[in-house]
């Protein structure tokens, strides 16, 4: 490893004495969704709002030869059609962050070719979304059909069909690094685990689409937005950027989305849909995405991995070394280059002492739609596929599953630990979480029972797997793929501003965030209550838009809880500085006499000499002659609370650096049992515990494993968007995409340890990627496990009942 | 077009007339043209229930129903359900126990908590499972969900009223 600088942020000595931060809470958020008063984007109504609809391909993979919008255009309520040439020339291509974004332009439509079934090739503007639709159903549109490529290794391959014949090949992508001597400790191994392994692709699929209403004023050249798309502030500027606006003349408000899980990141398209019918047509426009644009067209698909990966071991089971590699189906674009491998990377060797790391990866272009956010952003599947190679070593050891991982855990004594990659482990306690989760999941009454069952001849597997959940991740990982970054490492700030009224009710301002499902209302509420003294019910919430707004990145890898502490934390600082000293110039006593107590300054010893925050709010906000000359009228402060700490990538990158250090753990214990006359899998019980730092809402941190691991069973046995040979998507609703309904997900046991971060305000990490890190990781060791017996190994998500009965009749055939 | 019918229909007690085409949507209707926005749309296939209303009682899926389809009959929206300042009980219920994250599904969901109540009304977890499957939700896994409408029994059938005053603790 090169060496390089790593300043630590100065670690805080932790006060367990808290009032607010740990208590479950009602969610301050909640009464209005409760009431259907939620506001989200189709609730929202502009005077004189029209509405557009997409036409989208047909084919996979065709030349545009020609497009007739005549019948269209001339329907009645019609009041623009848009093609994608003509799009082309409106807006310019949308931001990618991929290698080469030239030789892959992406737009809002498509200009020349589509590249997969649901892009779009034109847009109708029109009174109603009914009136639209008929409209698009007048366009004639005249393909070229192409042969499509569908698989990733087949796109790598000579002779196959180009995605993008300005980039010469399907491969996006392809580098290998080492971080440590992976050579020496291969060498040094006495047993080598090999395995393929394939990840399908699967995604968010909120219940509530994505859309966008654009109002483009001419007279000012102003465009006001409403998007329910998450964090606004490089969102503006790749916005801006594509409609060909300043980004001054952008405001961008947020609107409460109805669930995102990384699939509403950055969601341009809907919003540059809107804005280019809205400039065209000179009135408000919304487009909202119904389900088969979303499902078919989110740019939001996740990961889609093969991995042939090796695991050097002794053997005693102490593991030396991992290779992986791995080609990744990035689709017909790829806005997010490779991060998804940076995620991967941030906790590549799990929970475990592993010297050394070889990481090869390729990025595929198919004719699918493209990847983009999805719960865990690809560190999920190297969760998984670390823990089935754990499990497959375990097996042909002959070790137990519980042992060769406690053998291998880092020490709590060894944090902050870096990983070969360079990342930095800030703390854990990963035997403490094993041991709960052991006991909370009746680990061995489980195996006795399994022992039962089988003698009954019944399939029951139990999927014991620990993994790690990072947080609060610094851009680097998005560049430090490339050797000329031209970018020194980036802050990735969040900002609170602090308002004390005048009778001393305060409000908090959020910027770049939104309300998503998570609670940051419900967070900042009761961090502002520990800080002040005062109910979290009584703090008032404001999202700002981007007009005016403060620098912030907004949610994503689990970030929103430990940035907006420190945000919140500063702010508060500022005030109660500002307080101290006005409350001293009241009570005509030294600031340093004075003391915070209750939600108040007093004098020390002294409780009856004492402003309350109200008292002293009043004071600044009306009698501002009561104080010195350099004191302000008001009460408010604002805090732009940067990244705590990201550290650059070596130049030879064999070391990338610290960028997702507050590492969240977790253990989780299905026990499922497989029909093996029909591939069906039950979940008969399932423990989760997770350490992911100090907790601000336990009950809220629940929701998300069990609404994560909701989503990892999804992942682990349903859901899939399939795409057939020639390209065509066959799963373009929730008919034949399969979400798990709540007979599909089991009552969850929850624990929670809670091993706080050094380095972050309170202790917190990030936990909101939640159960979906660890459960496709888990569902399948346990179905691996109760199909042991016949020697089945599934290494193929999701374990539909088609691809267990496969595997099952495979073994059968060969055991004959 | 031309051939436009007109309907009578009771939405949460009150009467409307409306002239709608005959392909009009009941979820439309109710969101766009009685200014109803509670009933939010989902899948649009009649497949995950967020636009789950009672028709004469019983749920149905409005993204599915046409508007004419409900002439002469009885609507009930999650509008309804709250009076004034007070939560009806489950509402209170799904607030209490976090049976909501994003809250874009909380409506169906409750609409169909309240049909499920009514058929019946002392039910055990499972049974309340078992029913709520008829509504995705991509947030919670359900959990919470479960345990707010079994919350919520007693107190719809007259027992254990809710006292305000009482915090929720850490359950998980």
């Amino acid at each position: 490893m090169t060496a390089i600088e790593r300043p630590a942020p100065p670690v805080r000595d932790q006060d367990k004495t808290r009032t607010w931060v740990g208590k479950s809470i009602r969610r301050v958020e909640d009464p209005k969704f409760l009431r259907g008063r939620g506001g989200y984007i189709a609730d929202l109504v502009r005077p004189g709002m029209l509405h557009a609809a997409v036409l989208r391909s047909p084919h996979a993979h065709a030349r545009i030869v020609s497009i007739d919008t005549t019948a269209a255009a001339a329907l009645e309520g019609v009041h623009a059609v848009i093609t994608g040439a003509q799009a082309a020339e409106l807006t310019a291509p949308l931001p990618d962050f991929g290698p080469d974004p030239a030789k892959h332009t992406w737009r809002c439509l498509a200009a020349d070719k589509v590249r997969y079934v649901g892009e779009g090739v034109a847009v109708v503007v029109a009174d109603s979304r009914y009136l639209a639709e008929d409209a698009l159903a007048l366009i004639d549109v005249e393909y070229e059909p192409l042969p499509a490529v569908v698989d990733p290794e087949r796109a790598l391959q000579a002779g196959a069909p180009l995605v993008h014949e300005a980039l010469g090949t399907n491969l996006a992508y392809e580098r290998s690094f080492d971080f440590g001597d992976v050579d020496g400790d291969f060498a040094a191994a006495d047993v080598v685990v090999r395995d393929r392994l394939r990840w399908h692709r699967s995604g968010g699929q909120p219940l509530e689409t994505v859309g966008a209403i654009a109002d483009y004023d001419p007279s000012t050249g102003q465009l006001t937005a409403h998007t329910n798309s998450l964090s606004f502030t490089s969102y503006l500027f790749m916005v801006a950027t594509t409609l060909k606006m300043p980004v001054n003349k952008l405001d961008i408000h947020p609107v409460p989305a109805g669930g995102s899980f990384g699939s509403k990141l950055f969601a341009t398209k809907p919003l540059v849909l809107a804005a280019m019918c809205s400039q065209a047509v000179g009135r408000p426009v919304v487009y909202l995405e119904d389900r088969v644009d979303n499902i078919s067209n989110c740019d939001h698909h996740g990961s889609d991995r093969v991995y042939e990966v090796e695991l050097a071991l002794m053997r005693d089971g102490t593991i030396r070394s991992l290779t992986i590699d791995t080609v990744d189906d990035y689709g017909a674009y790829i806005q997010f280059g490779v991060g998804h491998h940076g995620n991967a990377l941030a906790q590549v060797t799990g929970p475990y002492t592993i010297g050394s790391v070889r990481y090869r990866v390729r990025a595929a272009l198919t004719n699918k739609n493209q990847q983009g956010a999805y719960r865990g952003f690809g560190s999920e599947v190297n969760n998984w596929m670390l823990e089935q190679m754990v499990d497959k070593a375990a097996r042909e050891l002959g070790l137990d599953p519980v042992q060769i991982r406690r053998q291998n855990f880092i020490q709590p004594a060894q944090f902050p630990y870096f990983i070969p990659t360079g990342n930095v482990y800030d703390s854990g306690n990963y035997d403490a979480v094993l041991d709960e989760a052991l006991e909370l999941g009746e680990y061995d009454r489980w195996r006795a029972e399994q022992v039962r069952a089988r003698e009954e001849g019944r399939y029951i597997g139990i999927g014991l797997i620990t993994a790690q959940e990072r947080s609060v991740f610094s851009a680097t990982e998005f560049w430090f793929w490339f050797d000329e970054p031209g970018a020194p490492v980036t802050s990735m700030p969040e900002s609170v501003t602090l308002g004390v009224d005048a009778t001393g009710g305060i409000t908090a301002t959020l910027y770049s965030c939104a309300f998503w499902g998570n609670s940051p209302e419900t967070m900042v509420a009761q961090l502002v209550a520990e800080e002040f003294d005062c109910e979290p019910q009584d703090v008032s919430i404001l999202y700002h838009g981007s007009k005016g707004g403060l620098p912030a990145t907004g949610p994503g890898g689990s970030r929103t809880t430990v940035m907006l502490a420190g945000a919140v934390e500063g702010a508060s600082e500022k005030i109660k500085a500002k307080a101290r000293r006005a409350a001293s110039e009241l009570l005509e006593a030294d600031p340093d006499d004075l003391e915070w107590v209750g939600g108040g300054f007093q004098v020390k010893g002294v409780p009856e000499q004492r402003k309350s925050l109200a008292d002293i709010a009043i004071m600044l906000h009306l009698f501002k002659h009561s104080f010195p000359e350099d004191m302000e009228s008001g009460l408010e402060e604002s805090q732009v609370f940067d990244h705590p700490y990201t550290t650059m990538p070596s130049a030879d990158r064999k070391d990338l650096g610290v960028f997702y250090p507050f590492m969240g753990h977790a253990c989780h214990i299905p026990v499922v049992e497989v029909d093996i006359e029909t591939g069906q899998v039950s979940v008969l019980a399932y423990a989760a515990v997770h350490d992911c730092g100090t907790l601000v809402n336990p009950r809220s941190l629940s929701g998300h494993i069990v609404g994560g691991t909701a989503q990892g069973i999804g992942t682990a046995l349903y859901e899939e968007y399939v795409y057939d040979d020639e390209g065509q998507l066959i799963t373009s609703s929730f008919l034949d995409y399969s979400i798990p309904s709540a007979m599909e997900v089991p009552e969850l046991r929850i624990g929670h340890v809670e091993t706080p971060s050094p380095y972050t305000p309170h202790g917190i990490k990030g936990g909101g990627e939640g159960g979906r890190m660890m459960a496709p990781a888990a569902l399948n060791v346990a179905v691996n496990d109760a199909l042991a017996p016949l020697g089945v190994r599934v290494t193929e998500l999701p374990m539909t009942p088609d691809r267990l009965r496969a595997a099952i009749r495979a073994a059968g055939a060969q055991q004959r | 077009m031309s051939d436009k019918h007109e309907i009578s229909l009771t939405v949460n007690g009150r009467e409307h007339t409306l002239v709608v085409e005959p392909r009009r949507l009941l979820v439309d209707v109710l969101r766009e043209d009685l200014g109803l926005p509670g009933t939010h749309i989902g899948c649009e296939h009649g497949v995950c229930g967020t636009c789950t209303v009672l028709l004469d009682g019983a749920s149905v899926r409005s993204c599915i129903t046409l508007a004419v389809q409900a002439d002469g009959r009885a609507v009930r929206t999650v509008e309804d359900l709250a009076h004034g300042p007070d939560l009806h009980p489950l509402q209170d219920e799904f607030w209490d126990k976090q049976g909501l994250q994003c809250g874009y599904c909380t409506p169906g969901m409750l609409m169909r908590a309240v049909e499920i109540l009514e058929h019946t009304p002392d039910p055990t977890p499972e049974q309340v499972r078992e029913q709520i499957a008829s509504n995705l939700c991509r947030c919670t896994g359900y959990q919470y969900i479960v345990e707010a409408v079994v919350a919520a029994a007693p107190r719809l059938r007259g027992e254990n009223a809710w006292d305000p005053t009482t915090p929720t603790e850490a359950k998980a």
